[in-house]
C-alpha cells in the first residue's frame, strides 16, 4: 500500500511546495494591502521565461540570482506602477487594475515569445533523477519542500524579529495609525512586493525544473492554486499559507491516484468552500475583530 | 496648395484601384501559430508558403493570375477560431487551406460554410470535420484509421494493457482516443482510460496511475505543449513502456523532450522525409534548401531542416486548391467548391482523391520513433490497416 501511495505522496509534497513559494506572495501582499495580487501567477511565469532567455546567453550559475533580481524589479515595477498610484482608490478599483497588469503581462508575454511552448533548461543536480523506495523521481522533488520550509522559517523570523518586519506588522494591524507613527509605508509595501517576487522565482526554478515547458499563460493554473491555499490556510499568515499549500499539493495527487483524474481540480476547489463554510478565516486565519 | 492635396489624395485613393485591376485571387490560411498547436501549425503554413513560392501564379480562363496568401492565427482555440474564420471571409479568400487540429477545424467551418466558402483540412484528423460540414474537404488520414494503426502497432511491440491519456474537450485526443481505444479492445487488449485538464502540468500522478495499474503502453494523442511535459516526466519517473501517440506528437518539440533520455517514443504520421519517391524527395530537397536560405523560416520550423509530415500536407493542400481553381476555371468560391470534389492530384503525399463525404481516401501511416541519442526521428515501418 505504501509502495504504491509513495510516488503520488512525493509528487504531492513537492507540487504543494512549490504552491506554498507563489502562495507566500499572496498572503503577504493581502496582509500589508488587503489586495489581492492577481498578476502574481504571471510574474511566476515571466520568471520563467526570465530563465529561459538568460541561459541561452549566460551560465546557469549567473542566470539563476539574475532571474531573482528581474523578477523582484518587475514585482516592483508593478506595484509602483499599476498600485501605487491607487493607494487612496476604493478597494475595487486596485482590485482591477490587479486583473488588469495580469492580462497586460499575459499578452506581453505572448506577444514578446511568440505564443509557443518553451523548453525550460535543465538544471544540473536539480533536474536528475533518484530513487527513493519504490519511486523514481527528479532530485528537486525532494529539494522543493526543504527549501520551502527554510524559505518560510526565514520569512517569519525576519517579520517578527526585525526592524522592517515590526514596520510591516504594524502597517497590517492599521494602515494610518502606523503611518501616523513615522513607518513609511512605501517602502514596507514595497518590501513586501520585493520579498513576495523574489519567492516566486524560486518557486519557478523549482516549478520548471519538474514541469519543463512555459508558456505565456502557464501560470494561471499554480497561481489559482496558491491563492486557494492561501485563503485555505488563513490569508495573511505566512505558515498557513505554506500548510495550505502541501494539503492542496498532496490532496490533489491522492484524488488522481483514486482514479478520478478529472475532478482532480474541481476537488480543490469544493475543499476551499468546505473549509471556508466551517472556518470563515481559514485554518490559522486571524479572527476578525471589527473595531469602532 | 489646397488642390494639390486634394490632387495628392485622389492619386492615392486610385492607387489602390490600379492594383485591383490586377488579376489577384486570395487562399485564405487558416492556421495557428501560438497556443498549443503553435509549433505544428507553422510548419504547416511553411509547407504552403514553400508551394506557393514554386508556384505564385494559376491560370484561370485563360488568364494568368497572382496568388496572394491571406494568413489568419487561430491561436489553437475554439472560441479565436470562429474570429479567425470570420477575418478570412471578410477579406475575400476564395478557398480556405488548414487548420492543424480538428477543433478549431469544425469551429471554423460553420463560417465557411455560411459564407459558401471552401475549405481543404490540411491535417485535421477527426471524421466530424468533413462529416458535419459541407464545404470542408480534407487531404490526410482520419482518426478511425490512425486509432487501429496505433492499436496494432502496440499489439505488435507486446502490449496487453494500455493506458489512454486524453485532454477534456479537445475534440481530436478524445477521438483519436476513443478509435485506439475500440481497436484495441477489438484486438483482445485492456485499456485504462484517463482525462487531464487544459492547462495541467503535473502529469506525475498519471503517469504513477499507468504503472501502478501494470499497463504496458501509453496512448496519449494530445498537443505537444502536453506532450513535452508526459515524456519528460515519464523518462524522470523511468518508465520501461513505450509511449505511442498520433500524428501531432511528430514534432521537434517532442524530439527536444525525449532527447538523451532513457524513454521509446512512437507516433504515428502522414509523410516520411526519407520517402524515395521521385515527388517526394525532390518535395524534400526542395524545402530544406527554401528553409535553411532564411533563418526565421528555420526558427518557425522549430530550428532545424527536419521535413515535418505537416509540410509535406501543406505543400499538397496548396496544390489541391490551385487544381481546384483551374478545374473551375473561376476565381470565385461557388465554382471552386463545386470543382473540389472532382479534383485527383499525385501528391508528395500519396495520390489524393476525394470520397462522398470529402475524405482523401489515403491508408497509409509512417510510424516514427523519436531517437533519443541522435534527436531525430527514424522510420520504423508504414502500417497500413485491412478491414
Amino acid at each position: 500500500m505504501f509502495n504504491t501511495l509513495l510516488p503520488y505522496l512525493l509528487a504531492g509534497i513537492s507540487v504543494g511546495g512549490q504552491y506554498a513559494l507563489i502562495a507566500v506572495g499572496y498572503t503577504l501582499v493581502y496582509g500589508i494591502l488587503r489586495l489581492i495580487n492577481f498578476a502574481h501567477g504571471d510574474i511566476f511565469t515571466a520568471a520563467g521565461f526570465f530563465m529561459i532567455y538568460l541561459t541561452a546567453s549566460l551560465p546557469i550559475g549567473i542566470s539563476i540570482p539574475l532571474v531573482i533580481i528581474l523578477t523582484v524589479i518587475l514585482g516592483f515595477t508593478v506595484e509602483r506602477v499599476a498600485y501605487k498610484p491607487l493607494r487612496s482608490a476604493p478597494r475595487m478599483s486596485i482590485m482591477i487594475s490587479a486583473i488588469g497588469v495580469s492580462y497586460l503581462l499575459q499578452n506581453l508575454m505572448w506577444y514578446l515569445t511568440g505564443g509557443l511552448a518553451k523548453q525550460y533548461p535543465v538544471l544540473p543536480g536539480l533536474s536528475q533523477t533518484i530513487r527513493i523506495g519504490s519511486a523514481t523521481t527528479k532530485v528537486v522533488t525532494i529539494v522543493t519542500p526543504i527549501l520551502t520550509i527554510l524559505l518560510v522559517f526565514a520569512l517569519v523570523t525576519l517579520i517578527n524579529k526585525t526592524k522592517i518586519g515590526m514596520a510591516m506588522r504594524a502597517v497590517s494591524k492599521d494602515f494610518e495609525t502606523s503611518q501616523l507613527m513615522g513607518i513609511k509605508i512605501n517602502n514596507v509595501i514595497s518590501v513586501t512586493f520585493i520579498i513576495g517576487s523574489a519567492m516566486a522565482a524560486v518557486g519557478s526554478l523549482l516549478y520548471f525544473t519538474n514541469y519543463t515547458a512555459v508558456t505565456p499563460t502557464v501560470g494561471a493554473m499554480p497561481g489559482l492554486k496558491a491563492f486557494v491555499a492561501a485563503v485555505f490556510g488563513g490569508i495573511g499568515s505566512i505558515p498557513g499559507a505554506m500548510i495550505g499549500a502541501l494539503i492542496i499539493g498532496i490532496c490533489e495527487n491522492l484524488i488522481k491516484a483514486a482514479g478520478w483524474t478529472a475532478f482532480s481540480d474541481a476537488f480543490t476547489f469544493a475543499l476551499l468552500i468546505v473549509v471556508l463554510l466551517f472556518r470563515p478565516t481559514g485554518l490559522f486565519g486571524e479572527k476578525v475583530t471589527d473595531k469602532v | 496648395m489646397k488642390k494639390l492635396l486634394a490632387l495628392l489624395l485622389a492619386v492615392m485613393l486610385l492607387v489602390p484601384a490600379f492594383a485591383m485591376a490586377e488579376n489577384v485571387i486570395k487562399i485564405g490560411v487558416f492556421e495557428p501559430s501560438t497556443g498549443d498547436n503553435g509549433a505544428g501549425g507553422k510548419q504547416e503554413i511553411l509547407g504552403i508558403e514553400y508551394a506557393n513560392s514554386l508556384k505564385p501564379t494559376v491560370t484561370v480562363g485563360g488568364e494568368e493570375y497572382s496568388v496572394e496568401l491571406v494568413i489568419e492565427d487561430n491561436q489553437s482555440l475554439t472560441d479565436k477560431a470562429i474570429s479567425a474564420a470570420q477575418s478570412l471571409v471578410s477579406k475575400d479568400v476564395a478557398v480556405v487551406l488548414g487548420s492543424y487540429g480538428s477543433g478549431v477545424s469544425m469551429a471554423g467551418g460553420d463560417v465557411f460554410a455560411e459564407a459558401g466558402v471552401p475549405a481543404i483540412g490540411v491535417s485535421c484528423t477527426n471524421p466530424n470535420v468533413t462529416l458535419l460540414c459541407d464545404y470542408y474537404w480534407r487531404i490526410c488520414f482520419l482518426d478511425p484509421f490512425q486509432g487501429t494503426v496505433m492499436a496494432n502497432f502496440a499489439k505488435e511491440l507486446g502490449a496487453t494493457k494500455a493506458y489512454v491519456l486524453t485532454m477534456l474537450g479537445e475534440d481530436y485526443g478524445v477521438g483519436l482516443g476513443k478509435y485506439f481505444v475500440d481497436a484495441f479492445k477489438g484486438l483482445g487488449g485492456e485499456v485504462v482510460e484517463e482525462n487531464f485538464t487544459e492547462g495541467t502540468s503535473d502529469f506525475a500522478a498519471y503517469i504513477n496511475n499507468a504503472v501502478s495499474n501494470g499497463c504496458d503502453v501509453v496512448f496519449a494523442p494530445c498537443a505537444t505543449t502536453y506532450a513535452a511535459l508526459i515524456i519528460d516526466q515519464a523518462a524522470a519517473q523511468g518508465v520501461p513502456f513505450p509511449l505511442l501517440a498520433g500524428d501531432t506528437w511528430e514534432n521537434s518539440a517532442i524530439l527536444n523532450a525525449a532527447k538523451g533520455k532513457d524513454i521509446k517514443v512512437y507516433c504515428s504520421t502522414f509523410f516520411d522525409e526519407n520517402d524515395d519517391a521521385a515527388a517526394a524527395a525532390e518535395f524534400v530537397s526542395g524545402f530544406k534548401a527554401w528553409l535553411n536560405a532564411d533563418s526565421s523560416k528555420m526558427t518557425n520550423n522549430g530550428g532545424n531542416d527536419i521535413v515535418a509530415a505537416v509540410s509535406a500536407l501543406g505543400f499538397d493542400a496548396y496544390n489541391v486548391a490551385l487544381a481546384a481553381i483551374e478545374a473551375a476555371g473561376s476565381a470565385d468560391s461557388a465554382a471552386i467548391a463545386e470543382a473540389l470534389p472532382g479534383v485527383t492530384y499525385e501528391g508528395v503525399t500519396g495520390a489524393i482523391a476525394f470520397d462522398d463525404v470529402g475524405d482523401a481516401k489515403k491508408d497509409m501511416a509512417y510510424i516514427k520513433f523519436a531517437n533519443p541519442e541522435t534527436g531525430a526521428f527514424d522510420f520504423v515501418k508504414t502500417q497500413s490497416v485491412g478491414q
